[in-house]
């Protein structure tokens, strides 16, 4: 059986995770002070996800970009490829918080919302 | 000039929080005043996750954290002006703007809330050697050109401190095409959120130097480089442990400042270690009637504190409109009144004043002063210092004026 | 191109003062400067201090330009209107040692003809100044000491300039210079300018130019000078200008208020080969901050906002050479200027214009403007002025720079006024925008904006300093 050791990233108490792995199989979780603890390290250690947020360019908005993120985590291995295909987004305002910006990112399922409200000019 | 209850200066978390809940514990006159072109403060260039796990139990990115507290002052009906600068309060709680509609006013508040936030660092408070060439960013200018303006400052970066705006920068220019070569930091020990080392670092293999600080800058027009150095236990560089990285842009996060210039303008007292005002438990300075919360009082690492802590501001800024005294003077002829003050909140349906006369009057009036106005005027044939004399004032009387302060009872002549 | 009757090279003090002064005349003058923006060498790092003239040697023409650029210096502080205190000085004297080496500086002051100078006790300075370091042992009082905003002074002198019909050529670099039958060919990066008369205020260059005409050689050293600047929280710290006793380099390292309100330590004295070696070093701001510290107690050092360095024009005669050199005729030497030459620049430009006039008979103007009105400031105005002003036009009321409280206004005029600001450092210079306690953290993507909306063009082309230094340089995601 081997340990890793991992930072959980869930909040900002950055708890320290011992995973007891055998295999691909995680035995054990410890260190962790809640149930997200352990979901992290088990999730980690097998298939690392990650929200990813970044910004889009808007047209004939109060404001040039809006926030966007991923409205649930994806695999951490696609990351770059979700912000990639992002290079020639352009939405026109007005945009609502929740309206989906990009469907199925990056092939992950997954899509990308706005994160703030833009009006109208 | 205008008249509010309580004037909450800035419209971030802390100014949003704390207008909600003096709201909400019965404040009607309240107004934000925010110097930017929209309320939310820094969250709205913040636009990473990981804000309101405790307030909202869910994770939220710095736009969407503003927004809650924005509609919910939205519902709440509170006034705001934006691109309004605050230039000067007085100690009495007379505070001077400026904006472009209106120009330079002044709006007198009852109680003042400070929530102005604070400011980055400069290059300068760290006294960094070398050129002073274009490239040189504190993080925060950064996110503001990344993420609000869409411009990229450069392409090679090197981030010095790893307060947490430094962590999130390094992961927003690399996935904004930017390659980021190297965090250092000053400290043994990161200054940021272990999470943030995680998921900003280690996850895109940007190495974290500990104990290393920049010991030069080189580029005369735009930054071509710069020397980190290990330092020793008293942070001074260690020869020979030079390094040099080319770069064309260097971000600094070294360090947040409460941004009093405001409060120590109006005689607020200051903690040193922390910059921020000295507070009691109601989060009032030394001077009553003004309060103090969020980064302003002192720099917090999350958010929902810092909601949490301008909530307790608002509420006790709401008590203290409610509560203050309005102070009753013994005007021309009067020597003295029973009671002295009178709150408000406190006070039964009728209140009786007692006081006497300085000298024998006939065919006088007894006359009592809201402020400036009189609004008894009551004729007596004979008043003399043997007898007491006595008004009578209701609650809904003193309700009804909106900023009311000193009542002065006198005798007046015919 | 035209033929001039004067070029003066470098729109640094010296040369503005030079235009400022010859635009006085029926004459045909420009300024050739090598950066975007004029005070961009040994004028932009400076302490701002305007010295009674007890330091040079009695009959040198430092001593002598000295006293004449203090006397000249508050009117025209008035008629450019730019700030100017006679805030006073004082030469600190720590030990009874060292008391002869003060009463020799005093003697020298009453022999320059400085007015007023005194000699302090202990008990007096401490009373004058109670930030002054405890084991004070005496002090000379220079009440007619003061400071100015070297910016601002180089600008106005220039700007007037202008205004009376100098030209002003930036990003001209000077590559060589050719004497020909009328005068000289000066040729530049950007093309030849043909004249009668040269002036050279070059600065740390001046050598060069000079040794390009003249048989008898001089060397100028760059002596680079590194400085702190604090908050304005820390302003009045001190009132006076406190100098330490002169030693070899210079007049060591001073304390002192600025025109505007912020505590100035500085400046090393450091000779370098590179002369654009503006760079600071550790070295030099830990000099800066322990030997300021000798004199003045309590500094507050966490309120250092910035740090920088400038070049001293260091001439090996230690002396000023204002003179039409012997072996080239019309060819007029404003070199090795360093302190006390902004202090003197009022006498300098005086000197270089005298010699032009009585050379080529030179008539005044009729219509020289001798005034100039600085950017308008907003709070300087009363409360109904200043409401006014914002409702006749808004920008006004938006203010850019929170530490300076500095407007949307302001920066306009500074880029739309006549040599006006095409970069952040030039608003800056010109209005203060940026030189507050966040050091532009705040401001600077705002004036970025304000900056291409009206030079009409890409924010990705707006510059700190000119040239290549870009402030961004892309947009998100470009590269992928």
């Amino acid at each position: 059986m081997e340990e890793k050791n991992l930072i959980c990233i869930n909040c900002p108490l950055g708890c320290m995770l011992t995973a007891a792995v055998e295999g691909e199989a995680v035995v054990s979780v410890t260190g962790n002070t809640c149930k997200r603890g352990e979901d992290y390290a088990r999730k980690e250690m097998t298939n690392p996800t990650r929200i990813v947020t970044s910004t889009v360019r808007v047209s004939e908005g109060y404001e040039k970009m809006v926030p966007v993120k991923t409205r649930e985590d994806i695999p951490k291995g696609k990351v770059l490829e979700c912000v990639r295909a992002l290079k020639d987004v352009e939405v026109k305002a007005p945009v609502h918080m929740g309206d989906v910006i990009a469907e199925n990112i990056a092939g992950t399922g997954v899509d990308l919302i706005a994160a703030k409200e833009v009006r109208k000019i | 000039m205008e008249n509010y209850d309580i004037v909450i200066i800035g419209g971030g978390p802390a100014g949003l929080a704390a207008a909600v809940s003096a709201r909400e514990n019965g404040v009607e006159r309240i107004v934000i005043l925010e110097r930017d072109r929209e309320l939310g403060g820094i969250l709205n260039q913040c636009i990473h996750n990981g804000f309101g796990l405790h307030t909202f139990k869910e994770e939220l990115t710095g736009p969407e954290y503003a927004a809650r507290f924005i509609s919910q002052a939205a519902d709440l009906g509170i006034e705001y002006r934006l691109n309004t600068m605050v230039t000067d309060i007085s100690p009495k709680k007379t505070v001077t703007a400026v904006n472009c509609e209106e120009g330079l006013f002044e709006i007198q508040a009852k109680a003042v809330i400070l929530a102005m936030g604070c400011r980055e660092r400069p290059r300068g408070a760290l006294n960094i050697p070398g050129y002073r060439p274009a490239g040189i960013f504190s993080a925060g200018t950064a996110q503001r050109l990344v993420n609000i303006e869409g411009y990229l400052p450069g392409r090679e970066v090197v981030i010095l401190g790893s307060g947490d705006i430094g962590l999130i920068m390094a992961r927003r220019m690399t996935l904004e095409g930017a390659k980021v070569k190297v965090v250092a930091e000053l400290m043994p020990y990161s200054g940021g959120l272990k999470r943030n080392i995680v998921q900003c670092l280690d996850d895109y293999g940007i190495p974290l130097k500990l104990s290393h600080t920049v010991v030069d800058i080189k580029g005369k027009e735009r930054l071509e480089g710069v020397t980190l150095a290990e330092v020793d236990e008293k942070g001074k560089p260690i020869p020979g442990t030079q390094e040099f990285y080319s770069c064309d842009t260097l971000l600094l996060s070294v360090g947040l400042i409460p941004e009093n210039e405001l409060s120590i303008g109006m005689g607020v007292e200051l903690n040193p270690v922390t910059s921020g005002p000295r507070v009691n438990e109601s989060l009032e300075t030394n001077i009553e009637g003004v309060f103090a919360c969020g980064n302003v009082l002192h720099v917090h690492d999350l958010v929902d504190f810092v909601s949490e802590e301008a909530k307790t501001a608002g509420k006790n800024a709401a008590r203290y409109v409610q509560e203050r005294s309005i102070i009753l003077i013994p005007g021309e002829g009067v020597r003295y009144t029973v009671p002295e003050k009178i709150c408000v909140k406190r006070m039964e349906e009728r209140l009786t004043v007692r006081f006497r006369v300085g000298k024998v009057y006939k065919n006088c009036y007894v006359s009592v002063y809201f402020g400036k106005e009189r609004v008894i005027h009551r004729k007596k044939a004979v008043a003399a210092p043997g007898e007491m004399e006595e008004i009578a004032l209701t609650k809904e009387q003193l309700m009804s004026g909106p900023n009311l302060e000193t009542i002065t009872i006198k005798i007046e002549e015919a | 191109m035209d033929k001039y009757d004067v070029v003066i090279i470098g729109a640094g003090v010296s040369g503005s003062a030079a235009a400022r002064e010859l635009s006085r005349y029926e004459i045909k003058a420009c300024v050739l400067e090598k950066e975007e923006d004029v005070c961009c060498g040994t004028s932009k790092a400076n302490s701002g201090i305007v010295h009674a003239g007890y330091d040079a040697p009695t009959g040198s023409l430092k001593a002598q330009m000295n006293l004449r650029g203090n006397e000249l210096m508050e009117p025209l502080a008035k008629e450019l209107d730019i700030p100017f205190i006679r805030n006073g000085s004082l030469v600190i004297c720590r030990s009874r040692e060292d008391l002869p080496r003060l009463e020799a500086l005093y003697e020298r002051g009453v022999s320059n003809g400085v007015k007023g100078l005194r000699i302090l006790s202990r008990e007096e300075v401490l009373e004058k100044e109670r930030n002054i370091s405890e084991d004070v042992y005496a002090a000379l009082y220079a009440p007619t000491g003061g400071i100015v905003c070297p910016f601002e002074l180089n600008i106005a002198l220039a700007e007037n300039a202008n205004v009376n019909g100098v030209e002003f050529y930036f990003r001209t670099e000077v590559k060589d210079i050719e004497r020909y039958e009328e005068g000289y060919r000066v040729i530049t990066n950007q093309g030849v300018f043909e004249t009668k008369y040269v002036v050279n205020a070059a600065g740390v260059y001046a050598d060069q130019f000079h040794n390009m005409v003249s048989a008898q050689k001089i060397s100028i050293t760059a002596r680079r000078g590194d400085y702190c600047l604090l908050d304005k929280s820390a302003g009045a710290h001190v009132k006076n200008t406190i100098f330490t006793l002169p030693g070899k380099f210079g007049k060591g390292i001073l304390v002192a208020p600025t025109a505007h309100g912020n505590l100035i330590l500085g400046p090393t004295a450091i000779d370098i080969q590179d002369k654009e070696g503006t760079n600071t070093t550790g070295e030099g701001l830990e000099q800066v901050m322990k030997n300021a510290g000798m004199n003045v107690k309590d500094l507050p050092m966490r309120q250092i906002i910035t740090s920088f360095a400038g070049l001293r024009a260091h001439e090996d005669g230690d002396e000023f050479i204002i003179e039409e050199i012997f072996d080239a005729p019309g060819f007029i030497d404003c070199a090795g200027i360093e302190s006390p030459g902004l202090t003197s620049c009022p006498a300098i430009g005086e000197r270089i214009a005298g010699i032009i006039k009585e050379k080529m008979g030179l008539r005044e103007k009729e219509d020289f403007i001798s005034e100039r009105k600085g950017i308008l400031k907003p709070e300087t105005l009363s409360r109904e002025e200043r409401a006014a002003l914002i409702r006749e036009n808004p920008a006004y009321g938006n203010i850019i720079c929170r530490c300076e409280m500095i407007t949307e206004g302001e920066i306009v005029e500074a880029i739309r006024r006549p040599l006006g600001a095409k970069s952040l450092d030039g608003v800056k210079r010109r209005t203060r925008a940026g030189m507050g306690r966040c050091q532009a953290g705040f401001c600077s993507p705002r004036t970025m904006e304000i900056l291409a909306r009206e030079q009409k063009t890409d924010i990705r082309k707006v510059t700190k300093s000119g040239g290549a230094s870009y402030l961004v340089v892309g947009t998100n995601k470009d590269i992928f």
